[in-house]
């Protein structure tokens, strides 16, 4: 059982101006499950890549069965038995299961169907799938489409199996079922990388957990002997002892003041539980849990980014519906959203289009701003938000990402908005510029914004949140705020799932 | 913009080889003629079809190649409207054509609504009209390509008495204001380029994408009546076959060679009605060159390999690194030859 498939060590990797990994050690014993935890940027990726031949690394060893390897290609890394399954199904949804298994295996030109559909028929059975080898793919269930992407890694024998987020998209039952089939790889004495957020499900399977932290190694535990809540303190990155106890003074002051926005058992598509919201004028709150815990799917919700399914909103006391942005955004609420690339920037327009195009948006289809007004709001964010480029005619795309980033907030400023989201408005971004925003933060408060503020990282939303909303699996499970805010509570809430 | 300017540049420069008197302009019958008037009086129908393909094109990502198609409808409504008249008037003619703007709008809200609604890709969506098109415009004739025999329609598809220039040359520079104020007074480019560039981050910012596509598609409708309007009046007969025949790929074209991304996104009107202009000059240029009408569209397909292979972004990357290192080697870095006294010397001598 002690047995080493794999080895790494001090495997080091820079990207230009990081360091991505700096000498982390990783050993996958025959036949377990080995959890790789961390939170966003910690590495887990990027050790994967290198363990798949996807990367190169710049300094270490890879041992394989006792034999140095050296992978210069995903093709490789598969050929020498570690297969890799996506946290999307990377399959051809029209081909047939069978030709999603062995497409692009064949030695040969031809295709010979008979035996490739009667060595699917064989493997799927071993596995205990329930799907026919000539089934086209997309009449599987997702669960079914990602036993099969596993069936394609681990047929030719397969030694690795990396599974990074597998059940994110799965329900309860689908997720049973996954695990089944990991724990009979276990048993055939498959070595299994398993990649999640979801704390529960690494408790319920993992053997081993190896913890990253800013591309270093923190250490690796018996799952059996390492409670949740040090795991969160040990992603997370504050020992128990050294956690300071922060205190919000003018938390108790806001009690009194009305409420701008309310919900009640809001709900939306993407599959957050019905939950109750409320903010002060002047308050900065922010949601809190695990990347996947929903804390962005909440902020999207209350904005109507996906499709809202239940719920009472209320503005400044008065009952309102929002169905669509547009409706929230005429209330004066602003949504930074989490994903800059994928649904903030318009990459190919100009800074200035960028910045006025919310503000626009409101003012109407029929009521263009004029170029020399455009130009002088550009101008006047440009210079409040200190964004670097070179004029307001620059494309976004050309920016680095921390101005880009200024580039929404500034969009959202112009608008003048009452209550505004900020969905990890510092991923990314250096750290001169992360001070900035959490400084603007709390200037717009005291201007007497509203704010919700959502980020990763613990220690910002300390500095920056006076109430915060614990979230794990999809739904609120505390709250907490006064003195109750300090690092210590925090991570128990989300370890322990309650305040 | 820089691309078919020098295009349309270069192919002006070739005309003026040919023979010097490319620019001359000759008044026949109280109007203007020579080259340039017959460019653009040629070009007509591809510059109102052009400038509607570069709004659906920007907004959807995708071409509609149901325009001509859509043309022949719509101007044989008008054509309809006309000989159902016992006298035709101003007024027969301006009543044509608003209802055949109103088919036209319908036809691009029908492909709109398959776009933006149901999501089908727009080559596909306009297919189904690109294949039956045709047909309907056939039944609506009535029978064999009737004819316009008045006064009125010719002297729209020709001179009117007293104004020098043609009709359809007019038409469409009061089209093109017409686009021009409505990009002035709405905020249309803004609203299809960020749907065309980022549809999510469009959404999110208050925009319906759905109905902005759906827009664009019914704005290219009425670009389509009005071609086909001037081209019916241009012929003085209505020919369901042939009207407007493959106008579509050159519309499309007329877009790429404007400098316009095909995938969507930002765009340049101006860019698109001198891709339009280009390649009617390109096709005179041939006849010019005497190349004949039979053969004539195998050169403008080797000219469109050429045009497309320079623009590419492959061949663009080449050129800008070649033109770097030869930059490089006629001036040898300054700081290297400063600092040599040897060639300092040398120099000095």
């Amino acid at each position: 059982m002690t047995e080493n498939v794999l080895e790494m060590q001090g495997i080091c990797k820079d990207f230009p101006g990081v360091r991505a990994l700096h000498n982390v050690d990783f050993a996958l014993r025959k036949g377990e499950i080995h959890a790789l935890m961390g939170e966003n940027g910690a590495g887990k990726s990027t050790l994967v890549k290198v363990m798949t031949g996807v990367y190169e690394k710049d300094a270490g060893r890879i041992v394989l069965e006792g034999k140095p390897i050296h992978m210069r290609s995903p093709q490789e890394a598969q050929n020498l038995g570690i297969g890799t399954v996506y946290q999307e199904v990377t399959l051809c949804p029209n081909l047939s299961v069978a030709e999603n298994m062995y497409i692009g295996r064949g030695r040969y030109a031809f295709v010979q169907w008979k035996r490739m559909n009667a060595k699917a028929a064989r493997l799927l059975n071993s596995l205990g799938i329930p799907a026919r080898a000539t089934q086209q793919l997309s009449s599987c269930s997702l669960a079914v489409q990602q036993m099969i992407a596993i069936a394609r890694a681990i047929d030719m024998d397969c030694k690795i199996l990396i599974l990074d987020e597998p059940t994110s998209s799965l329900d309860e039952d689908e997720v049973r079922k996954l695990f089944a089939l990991m724990r009979e790889l276990k048993s055939r004495g498959v070595g299994i990388v398993f990649i999640t957020h979801f704390l529960d499900q690494v408790y319920e399977i993992s053997d081993r957990i190896t913890v990253l932290r800013n591309g270093t190694l923190i250490g690796v535990y018996e799952a059996a002997s390492l409670p949740p809540f040090e795991l969160v303190s040990k992603m997370m990155g504050k020992a128990l002892e050294d956690v300071e106890k922060i205190k919000k003074p003018e938390a108790s002051a806001q009690e009194a003041s009305e409420p701008v926005f309310e919900a009640a058992r809001l709900s939306s598509a993407a599959g957050v539980r019905p939950f109750d919201f409320r903010i002060r004028k002047g308050e900065v709150n922010g949601f809190t849990g695990l990347l996947g815990s929903g804390r962005s799917e909440s902020a999207r919700a209350i904005y109507a980014a996906d499709k809202v399914t239940g719920g009472e909103t209320k503005m400044n006391g008065k009952k309102v519906k929002i169905s669509a942005p547009i409706q929230a955004m005429k209330l004066g609420i602003g949504y930074l959203p989490e994903d800059r690339k994928g649904d903030g920037i318009i990459a190919e327009l100009s800074v200035r289009d960028n910045i006025i195009l919310a503000t626009q948006v409101i003012k109407g289809f029929f009521k263009p701003l004029s170029r020399k007004q455009a130009e002088a709001f550009a101008d006047e964010y440009i210079g409040r938000l200190n964004i670097k480029t070179a004029s307001s005619s620059t494309p976004i795309k050309s920016l680095s990402g921390g101005n880009q980033q200024k580039v929404i907030l500034a969009r959202w400023l112009l608008t003048h908005p009452e209550y505004l989201i900020l969905d990890e408005p510092t991923r990314g971004i250096d750290v001169g510029t992360k001070v900035e925003i959490q400084k603007l933060v709390l200037k717009l408060a005291e201007e007497g914004v509203s704010v919700t503020f959502i980020s990763s990282e613990i220690e910002e939303m300390l500095r920056t949140c006076s109430r915060l909303i614990v979230m794990k699996d999809r739904q609120i499970v505390g709250e907490l705020s006064g003195t109750n805010l300090t690092q210590a509570d925090v991570m128990d809430a989300i370890a322990r799932g309650g305040a | 913009m820089l691309l078919p300017l020098s295009v349309l540049a270069l192919l002006i420069v070739v005309n003026l080889i040919k023979g010097a008197d490319y620019f001359s302009i000759s008044l026949i019958n109280g109007a203007l003629y020579g080259n340039i008037p017959n460019i653009l009086f040629g070009a007509s129908e591809l510059v109102v079809l052009a400038i509607g393909m570069t709004l659906v094109t920007a907004s959807s990502g995708g071409q509609d190649i149901s325009v001509g198609v859509a043309a022949a409808i719509t101007s044989a409504v008008f054509v309809r409207v006309l000989l159902n008249a016992d006298h035709i008037t101003w007024l027969t003619i301006v009543v044509g054509f608003l209802e055949s703007a109103v088919v036209g709008i319908a036809i691009g809200a029908f492909n709109g609504s398959l776009i933006s609604i149901f999501r089908v890709q727009p080559m596909v969506a306009t297919l189904i009209l690109f294949t039956a098109g045709r047909s309907i415009s056939f039944m609506i004739d009535g029978k064999l390509s009737p004819v316009l025999a008045n006064e009125l329609t010719s002297r729209i598809g020709g001179v009117m008495p007293g104004v020098p220039i043609q009709t359809p040359i007019i038409l469409t520079l009061a089209f093109i204001a017409l686009i021009a104020a409505v990009l002035k007074t709405t905020n249309l480019k803004l609203y299809a380029e960020a749907v065309g560039t980022n549809e999510k981050a469009a959404r999110l910012n208050g925009i319906n994408p759905i109905k902005i596509k759906f827009l664009t598609y019914m704005i290219l409708g009425f670009c389509a009546a009005v071609a086909g309007f001037i081209a019916v009046t241009k012929a003085g007969r209505h020919d369901s076959v042939n009207l407007l025949k493959y106008v579509e790929m050159d519309a499309i074209l007329a877009v790429a060679i404007g400098g316009n991304a095909l995938s969507g996104g930002k765009f340049s009107i101006s860019g698109s009605i001198i891709g339009a202009y280009t390649i009617e000059v390109l096709s005179r240029t041939l006849l010019r060159l005497e190349v004949g009408t039979e053969t004539i569209k195998a050169f403008k397909a080797v000219f469109i390999i050429v045009l497309m292979a320079v623009s590419s972004p492959v061949v663009r990357e080449f050129a800008a690194k070649t033109l770097r290192r030869l930059r490089a080697e006629a001036d040898p870095g300054q700081d290297s030859a400063a600092s040599d006294p040897e060639i300092v010397a040398k120099k000095g001598a």
